[in-house]
């Protein structure tokens, strides 16, 4: 295990020493929030991309946001690299340390410092969990709407820092959809307030810059977030088909339909195999792809609106549909999703999660298109799938400690961004780019719009210190890997018979 | 269209070599919302059609200067919709300046505003160069989100020469029901069944009388019709007429003033009121201070805009000073020799 061949991160050589840096931190820090030996760094060495692992320099672990502003202005002059950290469940290698950097992680600032009910706002440090935001809010009636899986784990700093989104996403959108305000924090110690307690703020749209920035502008030190009304009622549809492509249409049909679902999810039969040996979710087996869709609101809506979804799921040719009978059915259906990732875990030691997105047309050309590719690299890949969103879970699985595997295991999720990009999506619809989909930035971007990050980048982090090589990737880069820019929806070789 | 393309290009390029001001404008709907507008018109209408449209996908794609009400009528043939209902302000409205502008109508507390909605935009910066950020799809997270930090930008950091927009179904069932009370009464009552799991999608108080649409299948309506109670109004022209601000309100002002406040915000007694979005918009009308207002709407947790205004400003809004820096530096990262629509937002850039 290791790092990837050719991590960029040790260009930024800070100008100052370990000690001296412990030094000056000591002056701002309480003791016990600075960790700088061995032992105590070592559970700090990755984040949810576990096969990539680096000690970092130190750990600083402020309960102020007072400190981080000053730990930050002593990185700044010491020309340290910083990466922040969350809950470390990032996917893409976010919050990877660096050999001579600083990993300042959020942990200790878990406050929920308000909850509004009557304006139905929070406002929360970065630490607190996704998950305790809804359940402060659930005496009020009230829920933080994006969830993702990693829900009772993750951080809501993460989450605006990556721009999360969860099985709800097509109803209700990303985090950037759901928060309202953050204060803001630059590598040069400068704090801002970015948005404001009403719907918008003036001037150009920081908060949307800022959410999705992957650490890479700054730190996200408090949000206020969004709270919505707990719907009375939800009920999910469980349909199985005997063919993927049908399932495929099965979703389009849904959305022709005029109905938007709170949740729209599929499976593969690798996925659902997995899943029902760890937890039996009741999934069928026999299935080659089953669609989750999930009504909810007032009693009204949900009857009204799972008597549509049945009707077409049933004339799009579904061998089986079941509709959750009770609130124990239907969280029993969705933990069977919710326990993918760890589910396919337990086959082999490591995965990688592909999160390329792709308009929903092209899902039974692209699942083919990976299933063929499992040949090619000879590995396994089990599919779970964001439907309604067209944001793809291709579960690449192999064992890290064998160099061979891991390498075919990044070169086969290489080829599945790539074709992402080739039939007109995107490398990451939830994940980031990190460092696991740097090289992916060169097939999706051309110089002149990775020139215009740097120039965002440059505006509030001149000297690059903060996540240097991650999420853009310098020209240099791109060259070196050579990658072709793939256009959106142009084929790079349209002549040759494809798939 | 390449040619068209072309074309701005070359006045883009001719406008940097001469350090020249540049306009970019559609049908000239919005020229109202400025400080100033400076420089000569590069008019995005030529630039028009719509580019790709599937609606089980929802997502639609056009060009800047498609006429937005075409837009409109494209999305309603297939029963889908904008859902952030921008306000056209003038028949000439395009679809390029209703994202460049960024307003979004009264559905945007329930459903999102224009900025939620854009998955994408192409984009002429101030070097000519072609530029893609964002997608066709609903879900992107490559790189920084610059279609968002576009949308709203009123053409100073470049040309937006096409836009991908999450698009949804029309509601099978609208109903508006009005209730008589009075403004402490109506914030309190918006915020209340904000809270609650009722198909709101827009709420607006004015004369004396909160107005309340619901949204979706026609059970549900009916269940939160009976919930609700009030006498029912149509729908279509009343909030036609907020939306578009040719509701009377809107008429008899000089000044008027758009406060984007905390929805529980107590009534601000700043004169003649009108409240959307569950209490966090209120529009007031009446002479005042720029400083003033938005000091009133900074203590509410928001800030104040002069939308509308009879004669000159020196501006319609403020920041914070750290925050006007940040946003300039911005500016200048996008566009160096600050050549499109200089002062148009802020007196200095
Ligand atoms: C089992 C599993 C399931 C998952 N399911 C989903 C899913 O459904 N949807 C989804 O979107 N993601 C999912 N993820 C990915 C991950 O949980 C999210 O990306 C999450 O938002 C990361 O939060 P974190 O607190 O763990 O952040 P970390 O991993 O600690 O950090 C992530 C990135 O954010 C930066 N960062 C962290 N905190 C801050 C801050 N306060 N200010 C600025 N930058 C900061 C870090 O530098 C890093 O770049 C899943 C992960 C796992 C392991």
């Amino acid at each position: 295990m290791g790092k990837p061949d050719d991590f960029p991160a040790e260009t930024v050589k800070p100008l100052i020493s370990k000690a001296e840096l412990v030094e000056r931190l000591l002056a701002v820090l309480p003791t016990e929030s600075l960790l700088h030996d061995r032992e105590e760094l070592k559970p700090f060495e990755c984040d949810g991309l576990s096969a990539y692992r680096q000690i970092p320099l130190a750990v600083a672990l402020p309960e102020t946001e007072g400190q981080i502003r000053a730990v930050l202005k002593i990185c700044h002059e010491g020309r340290v690299p910083v990466v922040f950290r969350g809950a470390g469940t990032g996917l893409s290698g976010g919050a990877l340390p660096y050999e001579h950097g600083l990993l300042l992680g959020l942990s200790k600032l878990k406050r929920i410092l308000e909850v509004d009910p009557q304006a139905r706002m929070a406002r929360v440090q970065p630490g607190v969990r996704n998950a305790a935001i809804s359940e402060a809010a659930a005496p009020h009636g009230l829920y933080y709407a994006p969830d993702p899986s990693s829900q009772i784990a993750c951080s809501i700093g993460g989450n605006v820092a990556e721009n999360s989104g969860g099985v709800h996403c097509l109803k209700y959108g990303l985090t950037v959809n759901n928060i309202m305000k953050v204060r803001f924090v630059t590598i040069d110690g400068e704090l801002l307030e970015i948005g404001s307690d009403g719907l918008d703020s003036p001037g150009y749209d920081l908060l949307a810059l800022i959410t999705g920035s992957e650490g890479l502008l700054g730190v996200v030190t408090e949000i206020t977030v969004k709270l919505l009304p707990s719907p009375v009622k939800a009920q999910v549809v469980l349909a199985a088909f005997d063919d993927v492509a049908k399932a495929g249409q099965a979703v389009a049909d849904i959305i022709g339909a005029r109905i938007i679902p709170a949740g729209l999810e599929m499976m593969d039969k690798k996925a659902t195999g997995a899943v029902e040996q760890f937890i039996g979710a009741g999934y069928p087996l026999d299935a080659a792809a089953i669609l989750l869709c999930e009504s909810d609101g007032t009693e009204e809506e949900v009857a009204s609106e799972v008597a549509r979804m049945t009707e077409v799921l049933k004339a799009a040719g579904a061998t089986q549909v079941r509709v959750s009978s009770n609130e124990a059915e239907r969280l029993k259906f969705w933990a069977g999703r919710k326990s993918a990732f760890p589910a396919v875990g337990r086959i082999l030691p490591d995965y990688f999660c592909m999160d390329g997105t792709i308009p929903r047309k092209q899902l039974p050309k692209v699942l083919k298109r990976i299933s063929e590719l499992e040949e090619t690299f000879n590995l396994q890949c089990a599919n779970v799938f964001h439907a309604g969103d067209g944001n793809l879970h291709p579960l690449i699985m192999f064992d890290a400690n064998d160099e061979d595997q891991l390498h075919r295991a990044e070169k086969y999720g290489a080829a599945i961004l790539e074709l992402c990009v080739e039939v007109g999506g995107t490398i990451t619809g939830e994940h980031g780019v990190g460092i696991e989909k740097i090289n992916q930035m060169c097939v999706q971007f051309r110089t002149a719009e990775l020139n215009t990050f740097h120039a965002i980048k440059h505006v509030f982090d001149e000297h690059g210190l903060l996540n240097p090589g991650k999420a853009v990737p310098t020209l240099q880069r791109c060259a070196e890997f050579g990658a072709m820019h793939v256009h959106r929806g142009e084929e790079k070789f349209p002549d040759l018979p494809r798939f | 269209m390449s040619e068209i393309i072309q074309q701005f290009q070359q006045t883009i390029a001719s406008a940097q070599a001469e350090k020249r001001a540049l306009r970019i404008r559609g049908g000239g709907s919005k020229d109202f919302y400025a400080v100033r507008l400076d420089g000569d018109v590069i008019d995005t209408r030529a630039y028009s059609g719509i580019v790709e449209y599937e609606p089980t996908e929802l997502v639609f794609t056009a060009r800047a200067g498609t006429p937005l009400r075409d837009v409109e009528a494209t999305l309603a043939e297939q029963g889908q919709m904008l859902a952030f209902e921008p306000p056209h302000f003038g028949t000439e409205a395009t679809f390029g300046g209703c994202i460049a502008a960024g307003f979004s109508g009264p559905r945007r507390a329930y459903l999102g505003s224009a900025r939620d909605f854009v998955l994408g935009v192409r984009l002429l910066n101030s070097a000519g160069e072609d530029l893609r950020f964002g997608g066709q799809v609903m879900k992107n997270v490559a790189g920084y989100d610059l279609s968002r930090l576009l949308t709203g930008s009123f053409g100073t950091l470049g040309l937006i020469l096409e836009a991908s927009v999450k698009v949804l179904p029309i509601p099978e069932t609208e109903q508006t029901l009005r209730l008589e009370m009075n403004e402490t009464q109506a914030i309190e009552t918006m915020n209340r069944c904000a809270g609650q799991p009722l198909p709101l999608s827009a709420t607006c108080f004015v004369d004396k009388s909160l107005y309340i649409r619901l949204s979706g299948a026609a059970s549900a309506v009916a269940a939160a019709q009976k919930h609700l109670g009030g006498e029912p109004v149509d729908s279509g022209p009343f909030w036609q007429s907020v939306r578009e601000h040719t509701h009377p309100f809107f008429a008899e002002t000089q000044a008027q003033w758009r406060l984007s406040i905390k929805s529980t915000t107590a009534p601000l007694d700043l004169g003649p009121t009108l409240i959307e979005w569950n209490g966090s918009l209120r529009w007031i009308s009446g002479d005042g201070e720029l400083d003033t207002i938005n000091g009133s709407a900074r203590n509410c947790g928001g800030y104040a805009t002069l939308f509308r205004r009879a004669g000159e400003a020196d501006a319609i809004q403020r920041l914070q000073p750290g925050m006007l820096a940040l946003q300039r530096k911005i500016k200048q990262a996008m566009d160096p020799a600050g050549i499109f629509g200089p002062r148009r937002l802020h007196d200095g850039f």
